[in-house]
């Protein structure tokens, strides 16, 4: 349930204030929800956390030897001052020394989140971010010999790999299927940006909006690993409720039609 | 395709009356229905790109390009496209298309080397061409002036171009960038079978047990042919194996059940392992019936240096000299030791290369001495030779050698190589491609369905062009040559020209045009659907040459590239589907277009643009006698006997060669044209001021049926057959020869091929003409005091041994730097770059290096660098992660970016038999920038 302090808050965020008291809608309400899709540079907090670290001091935007990084505008949509890139229109390339997550004063970018357990921190275990193909307007999934992104993926036959399948409209070509493997992609947006169609048939979105999760009930039999996926907190039955629930069903006398 | 009137009416009826009811209308009826209110029209044509040659179709709308599709109905891709393809509908459309001549003027309007280009009309262009070449002539002789020709000509360019240099100018300084490309798959074709081009077609690619790929990133560079390889294997995932050899990792090795990196030019090596393993090892695996009939055994000289200049030219640094000195003379490694030693040579020996002029001359030799020559090639030495990636090991590279070696052997099983210019750009790469051959005939894996060694080529009309046309600096065409008498009469009188008009000395191929230009040997140079000083070897020399030296260059282009900035006088060319064309594939197959639109601007084709030069000559001009440097008694008056012929010596050039009875008996309108622009026969809208002032009306007779067919009179009946212009129209291309109206899908083999039938020598025959009587020798030397050899309807298999590159990599110069494409950009870049999705998924080209040896050198990812060779330096970005992985050792640079200059670096050697320059391979050395 979203509290009433919420909704007002959204409504401040979604309105700007013009002259003689009015409120107009419009780009600001996308705007909001851009603020949603933000992509954020390596090595940072999750999305709450690093809005409280972020200090806005522009450190990481200013090292980025790309211009990859850019510091939020008012217009933006996104917290004023916080750091963001586009990667369809420069996206990150992953520099292995990580000038701009090394930088940062605060701890909103965090060479920790780079490393996997006690190694040192690598550029590519970072996850800004996961790349997804809408198949219908993915040359390749036409038939096409495209995979521009596949070739351009820094992490290539490892973040992005190869599908083969008979095409079966020419029975005597392949399609060459470009896949991403959401355990390695980190998130760059070198393959958004190298896309070819009009509108990047391959783009990345923050890690929660791009994932699934299913239920920790159901445990792949064919993988020992997804044991690790199993909640051991067993929640404690409410006995009086379960005999209440039960007895109430039964007692509803409502088989016969009136 | 359009609808018929009546159909029309009749499917926007239904479609208004089934909506006035909310009826559903088939979603077919409704398609055609808006193709033929909107006004859209569907016609087929040809891809712009690589060689595979897609069939295309193209939608066009009040005059413009509005989509294409893959054709459905092409058989080489049934529809589909890679995405250059995909792009070929905006190609013709970029900002900055050249639409009007220029000339580098002063402030006065004059022209001036050093003046910045202003526009001008056409008649100033041509007026300014005159004057230059008559100028060069006039000092120079007919070999004073120079065309830089093309395999992205259309067919009837190439002729045009062809006819007005060798019969009308008398000079064969005409030679195509195709040079660069496949001119070492020619002369194994010629030494080899006595006539160009593959025997089989892409269909193997289906049939074929085996794919090996030499020196040819297919995933990349063929991309509709890999998807069909791609679908053999994934069809028969047991069955099919393919290999890929290579000397990096590159997408081709995706695929790959064994991938082979192997040490640049010992390509040599292997090949000759699979010999050394077929003839001492399993000698049972030899077709000796296919063998005794229908092979002989053959050899050449080894010591013709390297196509290179010798070091005495003044214009080489001391830098040069330090690779340029081998091409008079070298000494041996330990490895060319070995594989020399079968002429009595050994390490550390100085081999002085007495043969450089007769690079191409070879003999016939007995099984034995064959076999002799083959000695040294074991598996162990061979992997020591050739071992690519120093951290693999010796014991599993000598298990994919002799996995490899089983493959090509194993009874029963189909083998194909395929290669591209990792064969073919190689100081010896007329030998390579001979060794493919030297194996599969052993084999009698050659000529049949699913076994063949395939050249596959680079441009879209490499072969139907550069190589059938002739526009090469020694050919005719149909695989005619300017050295025999006897084809230069067939020329003469085809080309209704006096006898002894065509210069019978052999004119500069392309990298000589560039070094004739710097000796002030031309004086002229035309370029035409090439990019020549972004594409040759060495460019500074050659930049310099152009742009400081007493000359005149005119490039005829689409788009302003590096050899439209070097050059005097710009013109605007039409584009591919601004004018009616022809492209020939890698499979043979030739296909026809029709011009879908107006070209831009002032743009012309440049089919009119030769015609309006020869407009400029008068026959007692150019066919008085010529001084031609080396040829003693330069070139004969004609004159005489031209007026023989009836004509004057006032008719001008476009009478004789284009504007004759015979041209005019093809009228325009023609019924294949109707409805359909063309610019040359008929004018267009634009009314464009042509080279006399005037706007051009068009020559009023079919310029491109006449020329398509008097060119194709030169290989009727001697297997070189093409059908009539006409055919070409209502089919989806035919692959030549094609006799009686029917295409032939395998060479040399009597089940497939009338001309093997005819020859009546059983299952094959190789029966092209070239090259086949031939004298008899040792392994060293031919003997002449032995009669010459007959050779009709065989092949010839090849012994050439390894030989080591002219430059490795030494302390200075560490590393190998190999060049090439990516897939998403077509050659210098100047349609792709063009092309903003494609300029964006591949904006520049990056250095690709070992992460190892960029740690070592204390670079890291995405590091600028100075990468330099001993013949210039360039600044480009260093990966070492993405699709090209290669060994320590060897960068891979692409060239397509012309910010990224990579042939200010490259060598320019050469296969001293083909002049195809390696790219390939030169030594290079890495800093920080």
């Amino acid at each position: 349930m979203v509290s009433r302090r919420k909704v007002i808050q959204r409504v401040l965020e979604g309105a700007v204030f013009v002259g003689g008291g009015g409120l107009i809608w419009g780009k600001s309400i996308n705007a909001s929800t851009k603020a949603d899709y933000v992509l954020r540079p390596p090595g940072a907090l999750k999305e709450k956390d690093f809005l409280k670290a972020c200090i806005k001091c522009g450190q990481c935007v200013e090292v980025c030897p790309y211009d990859t990084l850019k510091l939020a505008e008012p217009g933006d949509g996104i917290a004023n001052g916080t750091p963001f890139f586009e990667p369809r229109t420069i996206p990150c390339y992953l520099c292995t020394d990580m000038p701009c997550t090394d930088s940062c004063p605060s701890g909103a970018l965090d060479l920790k989140n780079l490393s996997k357990e006690e190694e040192k921190p690598d550029i590519l275990n970072s996850r800004m971010g996961l790349a997804v193909i809408h198949k219908e307007s993915c040359l390749a999934y036409w038939g096409i010999r495209c995979e521009a992104c596949y070739r351009a993926c820094p992490l290539i036959d490892k973040a992005i790999t190869l599908d083969y399948e008979v095409n079966k409209r020419t029975g005597m070509h392949a399609k060459l299927l470009p896949v991403v493997h959401s355990d390695v992609c980190t998130g760059c947006g070198v393959c958004e940006q190298a896309c070819v169609a009009e509108k990047a048939a391959i783009f990345v979105l923050p890690l929660d909006k791009a994932t699934g999760k299913v239920g920790d009930h159901y445990i792949k039999g064919w993988e020992k690993e997804d044991e690790k996926r199993i909640n051991e907190e067993v929640e404690k039955a409410d006995d009086d409720k379960d005999v209440k629930s039960a007895i109430d069903y039964l007692n509803d006398d409502d088989l016969i039609d009136d | 395709m359009k609808l018929a009137r009546r159909d029309f009416l009749k499917s926007s009826a239904a479609i208004a009356a089934a909506t006035a009811v909310g009826v559903a209308v088939p979603e077919s009826l409704k398609a055609e229905a808006r193709e033929a209110e909107s006004g859209w029209t569907w016609d087929k044509a040809v891809c712009r790109f690589c060689g595979t040659g897609c069939g295309i179709m193209i939608a066009t709308k009040d005059d413009k390009i509005l989509a294409v599709k893959g054709d459905p109905l092409a058989p080489v891709n049934r529809g589909l496209n890679c995405i250059k393809g995909y792009f070929n509908a905006k190609i013709m459309y970029g900002a900055d298309r050249l639409k009007k001549p220029l000339l580098r003027v002063d402030e006065n309007g004059n022209f001036s080397k050093q003046g910045k280009f202003k526009a001008v009309s056409w008649q100033r262009a041509f007026d300014e061409m005159e004057k230059h070449m008559k100028s060069a002539m006039k000092e120079l002789g007919p070999t004073g002036i120079g065309i830089f020709s093309s395999g992205q000509y259309t067919i009837m360019e190439g002729y045009a171009a062809s006819k007005l240099m060798k019969a009308g100018f008398r000079s064969h300084n005409i030679d195509p960038n195709a040079r660069h490309c496949m001119a070492s798959a020619v002369v194994a074709f010629i030494q080899a079978f006595g006539i160009d081009e593959p025997a089989g077609n892409y269909d193997d690619m289906e049939i074929t047990d085996t794919v090996v790929t030499w020196g040819a990133n297919m995933a990349e560079m063929h991309p509709i042919l890999w998807s069909r390889i791609t679908e053999n294997k994934l069809s028969h995932p047991d069955r099919t194996k393919v290999v890929n050899l290579s000397t990096y990792t590159n997408r081709t090795s995706d695929l790959a059940d064994i991938e082979i990196i192997f040490k640049p030019n010992t390509d040599l090596a292997i090949w000759n392992y699979i010999a050394h393993e077929i003839v001492y090892n399993q000698p049972e695996a030899i077709d000796w019936d296919f063998v005794k009939k229908y092979t002989v055994f053959a050899t050449g000289f080894v010591d013709i240096g390297y196509g290179m200049r010798t070091p005495d030219h003044p214009k080489f640094t001391d830098k040069e000299k330090e690779t340029v000195k081998h091409e008079v003379a070298k000494k041996l490694t330990a490895d060319e030791g070995k594989t020399l030693a079968y002429l009595g040579y050994k390490e550390g020996d100085v081999m002085e290369m007495k043969h450089r002029n007769k690079a191409v001359n070879h003999w016939i030799i007995q099984y034995e001495e064959f076999k002799k020559a083959l000695k040294p090639y074991d598996l162990d030495t061979v992997a020591n030779i050739a071992k690519g990636d120093p951290e693999e090991s010796i014991e599993d590279f000598k298990k994919k050698l002799k996995a490899l070696a089983d493959l090509y052997i194993e009874k029963g099983r189909k083998v194909c190589s395929y290669w591209t210019m990792g064969f073919n750009q190689h100081t010896r790469g007329s030998w390579v491609n001979e060794q493919a051959y030297m194996v599969h005939l052993l084999l009698g894996k050659q000529s049949k369905p699913g076994d063949g060694a395939f050249s596959l080529t680079g441009q879209p009309s490499a072969c139907g062009t550069a190589r059938e046309v002739g526009t090469f600096a020694h050919r005719l065409p149909a695989d005619m040559v300017v050295a025999n008498a006897k084809h230069r009469e067939i020329s003469e009188k085809l080309w209704k020209v006096p006898a002894g008009t065509i210069n019978p000395k052999v004119g500069s191929h392309l990298m000589k045009i560039h070094r004739d230009i710097e000796d002030g040997k031309i004086k002229f140079a035309w370029i035409n659907v090439c990019n020549p000083y972004q594409n040759t070897a060495n460019a500074n020399h050659w930049i310099k040459a152009a742009r400081q030296m007493d000359n005149f260059i005119v490039c005829s282009d689409g788009y302003p590239g590096i050899s439209a900035k070097v050059s005097d006088l710009i013109l605007p060319s039409a584009m591919i589907y601004e004018k009616w064309g022809a492209y020939g594939n890698a499979e043979r197959r030739t296909q026809h277009w029709k011009q879908q639109v107006t070209p831009v601007g002032d743009a012309m084709p440049d089919v009119w643009q030769f015609v309006e030069l020869a407009k400029r000559f008068k026959l007692k001009e150019v066919w008085g006698a010529q001084k031609v440097p080396g040829l003693k008694d330069g070139l004969p008056d004609v004159l005489e006997g031209a007026k023989e012929m009836g004509y004057s010596p006032e008719d001008t050039l476009y009478d004789v060669l284009f504007a004759n009875e015979d041209a005019k008996k093809y009228a325009w309108p023609d019924p294949i044209g109707e409805g359909k622009i063309n610019t040359e026969s008929g004018g267009d809208k634009r009314k464009v001021k042509g080279s006399d002032g005037k706007p051009f009306e068009g020559y009023g007779f079919f310029i491109h049926k006449y020329i398509w067919e008097e060119y194709r009179k030169f290989g009727i009946g001697n297997g070189h057959d093409l059908a009539d212009f006409d055919t070409y129209h209502h089919c989806r291309g035919l692959k030549w020869p094609v006799v009686d109206g029917k295409e032939t899908l395998w060479r040399f083999n009597s089940e497939y091929d009338v001309y093997a039938k005819k020859a009546d020598v059983g299952p094959f025959a190789f029966y092209g003409k070239a090259l086949k009587k031939m004298p008899q020798g040792s392994i060293s030397k031919p003997d002449m005091s032995k009669p010459k050899v007959d050779l009709a309807n065989k092949a010839k298999i090849f012994f050439r041994p390894y030989m080591e590159a002219p430059e490795v990599p030494d302390k200075e110069y560490p590393y190998w730097m190999c060049t090439g494409r990516v897939l998403e950009h077509w050659h210098s870049g100047t349609m792709t770059m063009r092309v903003p999705e494609l300029y964006r998924a591949v904006p520049e080209a990056l250095c690709y290096i070992h992460p190892k040896d960029a740690a070592d050198q204390g670079l890291t990812e995405g590091d600028l660098v100075w990468v330099e060779s001993r013949r210039g330096r360039i600044k480009a970005h260093i990966e070492t992660r993405g699709r090209n992985r290669v060994p320590r050792g060897l960068i891979y640079l692409p060239w397509f970016d012309e910010k990224v200059f990579v042939n200010k670096l490259c060598l320019d050697a050469t296969c001293p038999m083909s002049k195809e320059t390696d790219f390939k391979k030169c030594a290079v050395k890495i800093t920080k920038a």
